[in-house]
């Protein structure tokens, strides 16, 4: 049944959100930088490689355990920016602000886009503000965008993904995503999980160094790994297997999980990535992102296959073999 | 993952020992049908069915609530949330499901008041905060969902709001059932009966059936382990020509089941004979809410008339659903019909047979 | 359909009991229980407890079917 009006579907990350890039927004901007619909642009000015991205950030709520709106919207273009293999380095902010938004929150939030982008290393050298009557907009709405520089021997990119790749995963999955969702109304629940919102360009940094063939590199962000490997899978026209019991997945998340119906290889995160490595580098590779402080229980997770192209397998903890599909639309809560 | 009660069911080595003996045990082909949305999931995200062995043909039954739900009735939930002082409640669950012209996310987009809850008691919580608006919980499921709503009926009585109404879609499983096995050209030798149905239900509820049709049946839990297991006791059974209703599902299912939901949900409900989406009008199988809870009988207080609809055409939901056919085998199953822009029921719903097919089957 | 995992009730009051999943909290109906006591483990519906789990049934079953597939594999 198809519709003439926007749905939150469009923004879940998953296939409706891609049929709306593709079929509506592509042939009206076509061009061949974004048509390769990587997480940031790359091209070059000057002989140098350049990586630009733009996010936008609506969460709600704007204050949650572990971050806020605002790291949450520096460290998302970092990470961007990050995943091209780029060296971010400056950062624009444009706030959307409601009537009547409380100053000390507004205060809070920026002081947390400060910090965050002190950690990562980029400055913020531009912004804007424009305030909105209530109702508008809902409190305050955040896009930040970055451009960075890539080294001259990386090429990294979501369709360079090559049978016998190492798909390494840098932490446990659905962590934003899940303390995001339970603290929604009707929702709550009380749990000690916290965002993973956090910068990952050092650890790419760090990885580069001991490798500078990484094929690709992802943030699972909405969406999660799931539709993240799917994209991949596309892109690359390969296969992709992983392994059930490799996948680290907190045990409160997977309780979550549970009782909601959700599949937690859909879940958001904010503060992991998915790296695709040559099998014999993928050793070094885990290590060093072992050693970055976010990507302590980084693991492999499976690897790139020759057969089943554009397609996502997962071996399951009991020996079956299922598809991981990318995700549709918003996962709704699976109860009766 | 470290939970208890459902690590030990997810344990790979018990697995593979069971699907040994299975392999061991199953000669004649058989068909085995699951009546419940949350076993159709399981068994295709453990994989289950890759690791049979090929004489035995899982089939899912009209076990997703929200798939078995008649079309009219989709027609008067989304008639329901354009009334202008409204607020649906609801599950997740049905929002994507297409009525004749709409869905209710779409009427979410287009500004209804439609908001998802995790329980009743949260729509309770929503009717005591917005006073000046009526709402509406849509009351989908089978038993074991039933008595939930029967209680927030009888808490909303006691608290005294007036702003409290339930549409009682419910269906009840032990009658479809039945009706499945008086179906022409339907052929099953074994049902895997529902687990968390059969905790309210209990197993005494599946006596009558058992010994008028002695079709072999067991209750299962949800980790591949239950699931596997129940299979490989339905195979024992037909091989050895003795059918049994068993249990194996023992930490959550007793002979007698929840007797105190039952009486809750016998309190606020009388059945009736309701229409299942794919299989007509089935008696008995549904909950209406009785006489003295009438003040939160949502289709008493609004008078929303909606005519019958039919199914989509083409659409094969009802013999999917019956067994008759698998989803490769209907015409419009992805080429017309997707996640993305389902037709049927058994495709919208995450536990429909049709979207577990699309999801996790090569 | 109707899923529910089985939650550890850790506090009651009234006939709300809070229940733990593996660290994730949160408060469900005991309304359709009969009796139920801080430490059992439960069936969790909807918002509201179903069931309560008989531990040591749960074990014996379980000791059983481990059994029953050990020896299938000794006879092979």
């Amino acid at each position: 049944m198809k519709t003439n009006k926007i749905l939150l579907d469009h923004g879940s990350g998953g296939k409706i959100s891609h049929s709306l890039i593709t079929d509506i927004m592509l042939p009206i901007f076509d061009n061949p930088i974004l048509s390769q619909l990587n997480d940031g642009a790359i091209f070059d000015v000057e002989g140098k490689r350049l990586a630009f991205s733009t996010d936008t950030y609506v969460v709600d709520p704007i204050f949650f355990p572990g971050g806020n709106i605002g790291d949450l919207a520096i460290n998302g273009t970092v990470n961007d920016i990050a995943m091209c293999g780029a060296t971010p380095l400056y950062l624009s902010v444009g706030l959307v602000i409601e009537e009547g938004f409380s100053l000390d929150d507004l205060e809070e939030i920026l002081k947390s886009m400060s910090i965050a982008a002190e950690k990562a290393c980029v400055k913020v050298v531009t912004g804007d503000t424009k305030v909105v009557p209530t109702g508008v907009a809902d409190k305050i709405f955040i896009n930040t965008s970055g451009i960075g520089l890539i080294p001259e021997s990386v090429d990294i990119a979501s369709h360079k993904a090559r049978p016998g790749d190492k798909i390494i995963l840098s932490g446990s999955i659905g962590d934003h995503g899940i303390t995001v969702l339970t603290q929604r109304e009707g929702m709550t629940f009380d749990s000690s999980v916290i965002s993973d919102s956090a910068p990952l360009n050092h650890m790419v940094n760090g990885m580069l160094c001991v490798c500078n063939e990484i094929h690709v590199l992802r943030d699972p962000t909405r969406g999660g790994v799931g539709t993240a490997l799917n994209e991949i899978a596309n892109k690359s026209n390969a296969g992709i297997r992983i392994y059930e019991e490799k996948i680290p997945v907190k045990d409160e998340v997977a309780g979550i999980c549970e009782l909601l119906g959700f599949d937690p290889l859909y879940i958001a995160n904010e503060g992991k990535l998915l790296a695709f490595v040559d099998p014999d580098r993928a050793g070094d590779v885990l290590a060093a992102v072992k050693d970055d402080e976010f990507g302590k229980d980084a693991c492999i997770i499976g690897e790139v296959i020759s057969e089943h192209p554009r397609k996502v397998f997962m071996q399951t903890r009991i020996g079956g073999t299922r598809i991981v599909d990318m995700l549709t639309g918003e996962q709704l809560p699976r109860i009766c | 993952m470290t939970i208890k009660h459902i690590e030990e069911y997810r344990d790979p080595d018990t697995s593979r020992k069971i699907i040994d003996r299975i392999q061991n045990i199953s000669k004649s082909k058989i068909r085995i049908m699951e009546v419940c949305g949350t076993h159709t999931m399981s068994i295709f995200r453990s994989g289950i069915r890759a690791l049979l062995p090929n004489t035995i043909s899982l089939l899912s039954g009209p076990g997703c609530p929200v798939c078995v739900t008649a079309q009219n009735e989709i027609d008067a939930f989304i008639e329901l949330s354009r009334v202008d002082d409204v607020i649906i409640a609801t599950f997740g669950d049905i929002l994507r499901v297409p009525g004749t012209q709409s869905t209710l996310q779409k009427e979410k987009g287009y500004g209804g008041d439609i908001r998802v809850v995790y329980s009743t008691f949260d729509a309770l919580d929503i009717a005591r905060r917005n006073p000046g608006k009526r709402i509406v919980f849509l009351g989908v499921g089978f038993e074991t969902t039933a008595p939930t709503i029967a209680a927030s009926i009888i808490s909303a009585n006691e608290m005294g709001l007036d702003n409290f109404f339930v549409f009682s879609a419910h269906k009840l499983v032990p009658p479809a059932l039945e009706a499945l096995l008086e179906t022409d050209n339907v052929r099953i030798d074994g049902f895997i009966l529902p687990g968390h149905v059969s905790v309210i239900i209990g197993t005494k509820a599946y006596t009558p059936l058992f010994e008028k049709y002695k079709i072999p049946g067991a209750v299962a839990g949800f980790e591949p382990i239950d699931i596997l297991q129940a299979v490989s006791l339905l195979i024992e059974q037909i091989e050895s020509g003795h059918p049994r209703l068993e249990n194996a599902y023992i930490r959550a299912v007793t002979f007698d089941g929840n007797k105190k939901a039952q009486k809750i949900m016998h309190d606020v409900f009388e059945t009736v004979d309701i229409n299942w989406r794919g299989m007509g009008t089935i008696p008995k199988s549904g909950l209406k809410i009785r006489k003295g809870y009438a003040a939160f009988d949502a289709q008493r207080e609004f008078d929303i008339l909606v005519p019958y609809s039919k199914d989509p055409k083409g659409c094969a939901c009802g013999e999917i659903l019956t067994g008759m056919k698998i989803p490769p085998e209907c015409i419009l199953y992805k080429k017309i019909c997707t996640p993305m822009d389902p037709v049927g029921p058994c495709m919208v719903s995450s536990e429909g047979t049709c979207a577990a097919y699309y999801r996790y089957h090569s | 359909m109707c899923l529910a995992i089985p939650s550890k009730i850790v506090k009651i009051e009234n006939n709300m009991g809070t229940i733990d999943v593996a660290g994730a909290r949160r408060k469900v109906s005991l309304l359709l229980l009969e009796d139920a006591i801080v430490g059992d483990y439960v069936i969790v519906h909807a918002g509201f407890a179903l069931h309560k789990i008989d531990e040591s049934a749960a074990n014996e079953a379980l000791k059983i079917l481990r059994e029953a597939v050990s020896r299938v594999e000794g006879r092979d």
